[in-house]
């Protein structure tokens, strides 16, 4: 009985930094749209710099608290900074590039972070005053965690306070409304966001500062947390307060007790949880209908080009590569193995979100689904590589069937974030279920069969194979099925009135790409001769997503360039660095603030029709 | 005209409210095969909550639409559209990623049966049907060119065309020539009123242009707050008091 009250109460604790963490991530996107995936980043800066003060002037209370303060504050400023640096290029942009842009950020900061702090974990000096634990019930409790329970509500209160009673709040308030009404009130809007990101920043901030007396302060921080963070403010209702108190409040006792119950498991049940309100409650448990608003479509509508003698060309290409083991050495041909593996990866994905506007967060669920059902096939059934690769897209196929079901029910953000789950829930099995998968060790000896196992045979297989697929997705694009895909994106309603079932295709593609990254996963499984977690990790899904943009979204061979240009820039280039996080992330923020430039000249058109239609 | 009328569609009582503001709030009427029916009322009367009522895309509070004696309340747009009601929108809908053409050749495709197809290019099928339909509403010439492009009063004919394309019984158009020329606007007209004299259609409608109003519908009812307030031939509800009122009185 007093166990599983102390459990509630650590559960509290957890919940009151959740709720900081989150609040702020849910007021940023209340009034910019923008969902902050650097937010996370925020949260790890400050329990560094609240480290760093904490060790310097934290041995009384009134140092200690002056120090998570100033650390709290410091990050305001940081985020006011991002905010005028780049968020403010990206309010009108898709969400795809918003998504893209923070996490560049995130790159970055990880980075920095490092350079700055060093790799090792960092532990702080206890809270003074607030070093040992009462007892509930005869059980041993932290004081410490008593007064994070206490600063949950507190700050809840602060901040409807803020919102309800001061004249600054209700501007908030009214921009979270109604963007065009409060610059009209003559609010600058330019400022007020920038006010907004402060805070929200800050929040985070606090949230990392107060952490410090209670655990390691780590590199790995920022994505735990704001991954958390967006499954509290999903499940809360995007933008809602009060929603992500009572979402963290629910998540807190979830894990809680979860890791009671299934200390295997206990991430995945956070994301199960965040599918299954998604699909009860589609606007989260306090979130309005209105609250997101349509955003711009990530994709150009213009006609597809089927190109006069593509098929020429494609043929003439492959040749080309067919004849490449002839010239070049070994390592020429691992390298091009990957590019060629990556090209399948990145036109999956492109099918989604090229024909069906459909921004997947997490692809990679479905490439390492394909890597780690190959990796598992050969270890733990002793299946001959022709089996194994056989079993990635099957495989990988059945999970894109069940994620799809619940993804397709959700478009824009709601999609992107619901794909990010799935992609999680993958990652935590293949992360925790130690006795199959390994857990961090991944999974060694995938070896190719014997008549493949020379570079260039499985060279000559992959490409074999992938560009079959290949075509088979290419001519997919173009056949009635990719119009279909295309007809949803473009008007849902018009689609619907025309007799096609939107979200039946949306389902078939997201299970289509999904077997088609997963057979690029199983080859990449061979062509490593091991798999580990990241392949399903969030960065994996951005590195595709990347691939994707970087050869352009409105061609069907974009994504190929894609993969040529990022697999070589990343294999040649960032690892003569050890800075590789910081010079992909400025790549990612560089290409965000460029292209939507680049595909104006498409985009103008449709906006151009849009405000004709509207007029 | 010597036509067997024909109940194609009874509506009857069709209710719904958005919060507190009931949008359309009991309305009953029948279409017949070769009618012409005009909907009209001043702006956020409610007609085009009527229509999306008719087509599935909004479910009523209560009341019922049978087509044919088949109860539509409740079915998803697609299925309505399977019955045989096209539509077109007051906002265009149309695929702006797509030519014109290959616009009218997804409903054809959906109407075949054939969106499924994985390998046949769908630029090659039944482009000549498409042709045939554009051909009719007089945009052929365009027939290549991106949807997203054109001009307002010519996506409201493709969207004709792609109405046309499922080869309805019923046809619900939303305000069918806003954003045309005064002769575009009348040769709008004169072919829908061919195309219910041809194929026996029955044409619910819109209109804000009385002279398209008066000139083609068949009957007019008038829609306010609502409630239909008046039906008839156009001669009578010209003459109807209530309607110079709220409506026709409001203009002058
Ligand atoms: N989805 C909706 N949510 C809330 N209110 C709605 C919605 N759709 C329509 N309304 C309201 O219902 C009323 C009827 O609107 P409707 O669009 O049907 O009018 P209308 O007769 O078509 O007008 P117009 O001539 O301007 O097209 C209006 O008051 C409108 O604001
Ligand atoms: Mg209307």
């Amino acid at each position: 009985m007093s166990f599983l009250l102390v459990q509630a109460l650590s559960g509290l604790a957890t919940a009151a930094t959740l709720f900081l963490v989150s609040s702020g991530l849910t007021i940023v996107f209340g009034v910019t749209r923008i969902v902050n995936f650097a937010h996370g980043s925020f949260y790890m800066v400050g329990a560094y710099a609240g480290w760093s003060l904490i060790e310097r002037f934290g041995g009384t209370p009134a140092g200690f608290w002056g120090s998570v303060t100033a650390a709290a504050l410091a990050m305001g400023v940081l985020g006011a900074a991002m905010e005028i640096g780049l968020l403010r290029r990206l309010y009108r942009s898709p969400e795809l590039f918003q998504l893209l842009g923070t996490f560049g950020v995130v790159l970055v900061v990880q980075d920095l972070t490092a350079w700055a702090w060093g790799p090792e974990d960092l532990l702080g000096r206890r809270a003074p005053g607030l070093k040992g634990s009462i007892d509930i019930l005869d059980q041993p409790f932290p004081l410490y965690d008593l007064v994070l329970i206490g600063l949950g509500p507190l700050v809840l209160g602060l901040l409807w306070l803020l919102f309800n009673r001061t004249r600054w709040g209700t501007l908030v308030r009214a921009a979270t409304q109604d963007r065009e009404m409060a610059s009209a009130l003559g609010v600058d809007p330019a400022r007020l966001f920038t006010g907004v990101l402060f805070l929200g920043c800050a929040l985070a901030g606090l949230g990392g500062a107060l952490q410090v007396p209670r655990e390691a302060v780590t590199l790995q921080m920022d994505m735990a947390i704001v991954v958390e963070a967006f499954v509290v403010v999903v499940v809360g209702g995007m933008g809602s307060l009060a929603g992500a108190f009572l979402a963290s409040l629910l998540i807190g006792q979830l894990q809680a007790f979860g890791i009671l119950v299934f200390p295997q498991i206990t991430l995945v049940l956070v994301f199960l949880f965040m599918a299954v309100v998604l699909v009860l409650r589609p606007h989260g448990l306090l979130g309005r209908a209105e609250e997101v608003p349509p955003t711009a479509p990530a994709t150009v509508t213009v006609p597809l080009s089927t190109g006069g003698h593509t098929g020429s060309w494609a043929l003439a290409l492959l040749a080309l590569l067919a004849a490449v083991p002839l010239v070049a050495g070994d390592y020429a041909l691992i390298l091009l193995t990957e590019v060629v593996i990556l090209a399948l990866f990145a036109a999956s994905l492109h099918l989604l979100i090229g024909l069906g506007g459909l921004v997947s967060f997490g692809h990679a669920a479905w490439f390492g689904l394909g890597a780690y059902g190959s990796a598992l096939l050969v270890k733990h059934m002793g299946a001959p590589m022709p089996l194994a690769l056989a079993g990635a897209p099957v495989l990988a196929g059945l999970g894109a069937l069940v994620a799809g079901w619940f993804c397709v029910r959700r478009s824009g953000l709601y999609f992107a974030m619901l794909t990010l789950a799935f992609a999680q829930i993958a990652w935590s099995i293949a992360f925790q279920w130690y006795a199959v998968t390994g857990g961090d060790n991944g999974i060694l000896g995938v070896w190719p069969s014997s008549w493949a196992a020379g570079k260039a045979a499985y060279y000559w297989l992959t490409l074999a194979l992938c560009g079959g697929t290949l075509w088979l997705l290419r001519r997919a694009a173009f056949a009635p099925f990719g119009y279909a895909l295309r007809a949803g994106r473009d008007s849902g309603l018009r689609a619907e009135s025309v007799g096609i079932d939107v979200r039946r295709f949306q389902w078939m593609a997201f299970v289509l790409a999904g077997s088609a990254a997963g057979l690029a996963g199983g080859l990449y499984a061979f062509a490593k001769g091991s798999v580990f977690p990241t392949l399903l990790a969030v960065p994996q899904s951005v590195d595709a997503l990347v691939m994707v943009l970087m050869g352009g979204i409105q061609t069907v061979a974009g994504p190929l360039a894609g993969a040529v240009v990022f697999h070589l820039l990343k294999s040649e280039v960032m690892s003569l660095t050890d800075w590789w996080r910081l010079v992909l992330g400025l790549i990612i923020v560089a290409l965000v603030l460029v292209f939507p430039r680049g595909i104006v000249g498409f985009l103008s058109g449709l906006r151009s029709s849009f405000v004709r239609r509207r007029a | 005209m010597s036509k067997l009328p024909m109940s194609k569609l009874v509506v009857r009582d069709l209710q719904r409210s958005f919060g507190g503001v009931q949008a359309v709030g009991g309305v009953s009427f029948t279409l017949r095969s070769g009618d012409l029916l005009a909907l009209i009322g001043p702006n956020g009367a409610g007609k085009s909550t009527c229509f999306n009522l008719l087509n599935g895309q909004l479910r009523p509070d209560s009341g019922s639409v049978r087509l044919d004696g088949t109860e539509l309340v409740g079915l998803p747009p697609r299925r309505i559209w399977a019955l045989g009601v096209g539509r077109t929108f007051q906002i265009t809908a149309t695929f702006a990623s797509m030519t014109v053409a290959e616009n009218v050749q997804m409903v054809l495709l959906s109407r075949a049966r054939r969106l499924f197809g994985l390998w046949r290019p769908a630029a090659l099928q039944f482009r000549e049907p498409a042709l045939a339909l554009l051909e009719r509403v007089g945009m052929a010439a365009q027939a290549d060119r991106p949807c997203g492009v054109l001009a307002y009063g010519d996506v409201k004919r493709v969207e004709l065309a792609m109405a046309l394309a499922s080869e309805p019984t019923v046809l619900l158009m939303d305000e069918p020539t806003a954003g045309m020329a005064p002769a575009e606007r009348l040769a709008l007209m004169e072919l829908t009123a061919e195309l219910v004299r041809e194929r026996g259609l029955a044409v619910l409608f819109t209109e804000h242009d009385m002279d398209a109003v008066f000139g083609h519908a068949t009957r007019v009812l008038v829609l306010d707050r609502g409630r239909l307030i008046a039906e008839g031939s156009p001669d009578q509800v010209r003459a109807d008091p209530r309607v110079q009122s709220v409506y026709l009185g409001g203009e002058a």
